[in-house]
């Protein structure tokens, strides 16, 4: 169930890397890589549930903390900078 | 009967199926909102189910703490993380198409 859970965890990976790179708006983009982020927590624990080690939460725990502070830096910046050439309905 | 590993298979095949199904949700929704609805409350309850679903193999020792740690920061900074991206692409003007029953000269 471990192993499926990684194959799942993986393809939803994947459907989350075909929005970012499809993504009409930046923030289609940030949004898919903040999901992308998530599962690779999910995918860290997972291989520290499979090899049996509990260093690799560890690991997880700060993943988490950087995607974090990543997606709100991020988000931070293109609230004061808004890019030109994203597509979208303006007012 | 191992009731524990009952337990971590349906946590993990719960998690994993809703992980899949926000996947396939941020591919097929039509706007930006909608797309944050689909992979923000899908996200927050197939990465809960998930490391809900791998502490029954670690048992009671540190690691299910460390799982608990990781999923209450998850559960807090994942819909901050929405919140921010909404925020962010409304203040510089992203907005929905106009729904049929609203009029479309009501923004000028």
């Amino acid at each position: 169930m471990l192993l499926a859970a990684g194959v799942a965890i993986l393809v939803a990976m994947g459907l989350a890397l075909l929005r970012t790179l499809l993504g009409p708006t930046i923030w289609d983009r940030i949004l898919a890589v903040n999901s992308f982020g998530t599962k690779t927590v999910l995918l860290i624990a997972l291989i520290g549930a499979f090899a049996g080690r509990t260093d690799y939460l560890d690991v997880a725990l700060l993943y988490a903390l950087i995607n974090f502070l990543g997606t709100v830096a991020l988000m931070k910046y293109i609230e004061t900078a808004p890019p030109d050439d994203a597509p979208g309905e303006r007012n | 009967m191992d009731w524990g590993a009952i337990a971590s298979g349906v946590l993990l095949g719960a998690g994993a199926l809703l992980l899949i199904v926000g996947g396939i949700g941020i591919n097929r929704f039509p706007h930006f909102y909608s797309r944050l609805h689909a992979a923000g409350v899908i996200d927050t309850l197939g990465a809960a189910l998930v490391l809900a679903g791998l502490a029954p193999v670690f048992g009671m020792t540190l690691g299910t703490l460390k799982l608990a740690l990781v999923l209450v920061f998850l559960l807090f900074t994942s819909p901050t993380a929405c919140h921010a991206l909404a925020r962010s692409a409304h203040l510089s003007g992203l907005r929905e198409p106009r729904s049929a029953q609203e009029p479309p000269s009501s923004q000028n």
